[in-house]
């Protein structure tokens, strides 16, 4: 543990319209490197769930392996939680919800877990539009192996042992833009401000929305020279104001002045208020988003905020028409054909 | 035509083996299909085996039938009878025919001049000038070809021509216009050979009633309905054969038996992206509580390694079904083994094993399938089928497939709303409340405060908090060797039979059919006792007989007698006295192989009187 808690964090300690305190949506405590991105990336999801008073024991938090992956044990301790094996997040979380479309899935994933060892499940769950959250906690590298490049690494950019990375780096929401994803966001650890909206767009989009968040990873990848410090990413983030000083050894968080906002309908009718992008930006043309990101890179910059949202499409249990009812919930009633159809099924075997 | 030799030629009613020599993509599949089912339907048992290769369309590809009055259903071996319609294979179904079988091949061309066995009997049909006669279509004269000889088949044989007609009428029910032309073909072979080999052949296939209620059916055809009846709702796969027809014949069902009033599906099939995330659906679905499976072979479960172990570890249950096939990725992927028991039994790192299951027929192919739902759920832990490609890729005769409606699915110890509410203490998910190494379970999103769980791969404590404890991740690796140990009263049981000797044989899966041949002829001279082993862990009884016998045969369809290893490995016994009946071509083990090789460990004189009663 490598803090406590401080217990003046909720002085009204108010409850939100099903009656749940902030504290109905924390975990365990930390145990990552105080200052990791990842866990301000906790505190906005427990901050979201909050504020859209969602049952926590209707959400399922599912993981991969990393300190990225370790985050479900700190926040939402009454939701069921599996960190399941290196990558494969997708796979289990689409079993899951093939299992039980009702609950909520938030599944939340490194760059290490979702560029490389996981990179097929990860094509694949956006191609089948499950209808999930997927977070990845984006930090340019493997902290729980000690700070490897991971393939989201900027080519020359240098983590603690100081080695530019030779490689070009994957854009991850390229890539989910690419693969049809309906919610494509990007954003970062301490910016509550930007990230909270958008996961609560993310929890009410109907489909696979897709949040990638830079979350410098303090112990082995903020360096001057790596481009997921916060350094680089206070200095090159485009449209998102400044950031404060950020202490070391200390959550960060960032705070600027809000900007142009925009509103997009959801499907059940919420709204979600969108900022630091630009107004003319057409959000439902994959083309144009995928166009901006480069633009914005090819200017040395990060592109933050929601980058495409198609709310149209169906998800999995709509593509293969699966029943409305939960599957999990079927009775032996409802599933085995018993004796009678057999006589017939024998018969034409014979 | 050569009839006036002095040759000595097979002679037999209902007993023999012909072989058809194809081309894979020829269409022939129907109509060896149609031949065999005939033979079935005039009351006469049989088993054909699909010898073909690992590509589409073009290489040979063989269809084996096995004619047995007595019900011996196991490959024999050697072939009286040989239908050589594919050139490219002619040679060598020429050399491989037995003396004095039949060979009997397309006459349209003249046999070339090295064919000059005078130990055979030729019979040439002139199939593609017939052919040519009666269609003008190229895709009717090779559909129709096979037909044709089929039909000649009925003659040479002496069939019951009214049994083809009945056949051919219920195959093209619903396509009734196909029906004439059909039986138009089969006659066309009929009556050809009828004019031509009067009294050529001394194989017969005459009608009898020896096959009573019993069904054809491929095993993976059988599994793929046992998932359904067992109440499973999701299935991850990825294609691989040959378990391939094992999904799809669970979703052919699913589509008849499983969609609801508003025509939507009561399951979810995913085609994932490979193996990793076939096995990794399971887990999923089956920790929020539904029923599910995958079916892979092989190279394919190498891939779900890893899951498994999390599986085993975090206590999900987990149906997998392997389609055993030649190793490596693309060995011999169209021919039979046993070869993967080791990678099954101990898949994944650290310590982990898992239950396995062994059917013999495709009746049990359903019922161990409908079992491992049961067990998995029961235990929560993987239970693998460990099927074949002999037994799920072949059509088998068997007994039909029965169903008792008062059976209820064991979900084992799941923990529902009222439950967890009433729970006295707080809710341990690794608890061994009943002292049977099973805790209990809760499904993701049944209580508001009680019941949520972190499942992790990481080391937890009983109440799957997370721990790097020593101790306490050693005490819940024993207490999943309780759980191991419970498992050893819930799998099925072992055959045995006989109970008079010191010498005894162990076999499962595919090889019973060939073994309890094999068993009929050797008990004729030497005493010996037989188990089937149906599960991995052995039972109490595989134990005992393994204690109590001097020495023990080992049959597998393996190189290194895996069975074996984990005999040694999991029941003390002194190695030396299991010895390995091994056989790993590929092809379904025979009888006469076993015959032979437990013969040599018998004694020389009462195998010699063996080998004289099988030769006459
Ligand atoms: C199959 C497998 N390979 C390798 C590992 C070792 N491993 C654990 S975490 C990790 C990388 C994690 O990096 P990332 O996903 O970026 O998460 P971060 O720790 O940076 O948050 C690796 C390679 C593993 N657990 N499993
Ligand atoms: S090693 Fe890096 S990613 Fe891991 S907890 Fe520490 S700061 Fe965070």
């Amino acid at each position: 543990m490598t803090f406590i808690r401080p217990n003046f964090r909720h002085p009204e300690n108010h409850t939100n319209e099903r009656g749940f305190s902030i504290k109905n949506y924390e975990g365990a405590l930390s145990t990552l490197c105080a200052g990791c991105g990842h866990d301000s990336i906790s505190a906005s999801i427990i901050k979201s769930c909050f504020e859209l008073n969602l049952e926590p024991h209707k959400i399922a938090k599912i993981s991969g392996i990393g300190c990225s992956s370790k985050t479900p044990t700190y926040f939402l301790g009454k939701a069921h939680g599996f960190n399941s094996v290196h990558g494969r997040m997708p796979s289990v979380t689409t079993g899951a919800n093939m299992a039980n479309k009702d609950l909520l899935y938030i599944g939340v994933s490194g760059d290490g877990d979702t560029a490389s060892i996981g990179m097929g499940q990860f094509a694949h769950v956006v191609r089948r539009n499950l209808n999930m959250v997927y977070i990845v906690m984006n930090n340019g590298c493997y902290g729980l192996t000690k700070g490897q490049d991971s393939a989201t690494a900027d080519k020359g950019s240098a983590g603690k042992k100081g080695v530019p990375s030779p490689f070009d780096s994957i854009d991850l929401c390229e890539l989910a833009l690419q693969l049809g994803a309906g919610m494509v966001a990007r954003s970062f650890s301490g910016d509550k401000k930007q990230l909270v909206p958008l996961i609560k767009a993310a929890i009410k989009h109907n489909g696979f929305a897709f949040i990638d968040v830079v979350s410098p990873c303090v112990t082995f990848n903020n360096t001057p020279n790596s481009t997921k410090g916060y350094e680089w990413v206070r200095d090159h983030m485009e449209a998102t104001g400044t950031i404060d000083f950020i202490p070391h050894q200390s959550e960060i968080t960032v705070d600027y002045p809000e900007g142009s906002s925009r509103t997009v309908a959801m499907h059940d009718g919420s709204a979600l208020t969108l900022q630091k992008n630009q107004h003319d930006y057409d959000l439902s043309c994959r083309k144009e988003a995928i166009n901006r990101i480069e633009t914005v890179k090819m200017q040395q910059k990060i592109l933050t905020g929601l980058m495409y949202l198609n709310e149209s499409e169906s998800d999995t249990h709509g593509r293969i028409n699966t029943s409305d009812q939960a599957l999990n919930s079927l009775a032996q009633s409802e599933l085995c054909p018993g004796s009678t159809v057999l006589d017939a099924l024998n018969a034409s075997l014979r | 035509m050569n009839s006036t030799n002095s040759k000595k030629l097979i002679k037999g009613t209902n007993d023999f083996v012909i072989r058809f020599a194809n081309v894979n993509g020829s269409g022939s599949a129907s109509a060896n299909n149609l031949f065999s089912k005939v033979v079935f339907r005039s009351g006469v048992p049989i088993s054909s085996k699909n010898i073909f290769p690992s590509n589409i369309q073009g290489l040979p590809t063989w269809f084996e039938v096995r004619v047995n009055e007595a019900g011996y259903l196991g490959r024999r071996g050697g072939y009286d009878f040989i239908v050589a319609v594919n050139g490219q294979t002619m040679d060598r179904d020429y050399q491989d025919l037995l003396p004095g079988g039949y060979f009997f091949y397309d006459s349209s061309k003249r046999l070339p001049n090295h064919y000059q066995r005078t130990d055979i009997q030729l019979i040439g049909i002139p199939l593609t000038t017939i052919c040519n006669e009666h269609y003008t279509e190229p895709r009717l004269r090779q559909i129709f070809k096979n037909i044709i000889y089929v039909g000649a088949l009925a003659y040479l044989f002496d069939m019951d021509f009214s049994v083809f007609e009945a056949s051919i009428k219920s195959q093209f029910a619903k396509k009734a216009k196909l029906i004439e032309p059909n039986i138009k073909a089969l006659l066309l072979g009929y009556d050809y050979a009828k004019e031509h080999f009067t009294g050529c052949c001394g194989l017969n296939i005459h009608r009898r009633d020896l096959n009573g209620d019993q069904i054809q059916m491929e095993g993976n055809d059988a599994a793929g309905l046992g998932a359904v009846y067992a109440g499973a709702t999701v299935a991850g796969w990825y294609p691989i054969t040959p378990s391939t027809s094992v999904i799809e014949a669970f979703e052919k069902y699913c589509h008849k038996y499983r969609v609801d009033g508003d025509g939507k599906n009561k399951f979810a099939i995913i085609q994932a992206e490979d193996e990793l995330a076939a096995v990794g659906i399971v887990i999923g679905a089956s920790w929020n509580g539904a029923r599910s499976f995958t079916a892979t072979s092989g190279p394919g479960v190498s891939l779900m390694s890893e899951f498994l172990g999390l599986a085993y570890f975090s206590e999900i249950p987990v149906v997998l079904m392997d389609i055993q096939r030649t190793g490596p990725s693309t060995g011999m992927p169209t021919r039979t083994q046993q070869s993967d028991l080791l990678a099954a039994a101990y898949a994944s790192h650290g310590d982990t094993k898992h239950v396995l299951l062994f059917p013999s027929s495709p009746t049990e192919c359903f019922h161990m399938t409908v079992q491992s739902f049961d067990l998995a759920e029961g235990l929560q832990t993987p239970v693998i089928l460990m099927s074949d490609l002999d037994l799920g890729m072949n059509v088998h005769q068997c007994d039909p497939i029965t169903w008792d409606d008062a059976q209820i699915y064991d979900r084992g110890k799941v923990l529902n709303l009222q439950q967890l509410d009433e729970l006295p203490e707080r809710w341990g998910r690794y608890l061994d409340v009943d002292g049977d190494g099973i805790p209990y379970r809760t499904i993701p999103g049944t209580h508001s405060e009680k019941g949520a769980f972190f499942t992790r791969g990481s080391s937890h404590d009983e109440y799957a908090a997370y721990t790097e404890d020593g101790e306490v991740y050693a005490e819940g690796m024993q207490r999943l060797l309780i759980k191991w140990n419970t498992a050893k009263n819930m799998v099925p049981r072992a055959e045995i039979s006989g109970n008079v000797s010191e010498m005894g044989v162990l076999y499962f899966g595919t090889s019973a059919y060939a073994t309890e041949e094999a068993l009929d002829t050797l008990r004729q001279q030497n005493d010996l006792d037989a188990i089937r082993v149906k599960a991995f862990p052995f039972g109490p009884e595989v134990d005992e007989f393994v204690k109590e016998h001097k020495q023990v045969f080992v049959i597998e369809q393996n190189r290194d007698g895996q069975m074996k290893t984990m005999i040694i490995n999991e029941l003390s016994t002194n190695p030396e006295k299991l010895i390995s009946i091994l056989n790993i071509d590929g092809m379904p083990i025979t009888a006469q192989f076993l015959i032979d090789s437990i013969g040599q460990y018998l004694s020389p004189k009462t195998m010699q009187a063996v080998k004289q009663e099988t030769a006459s």
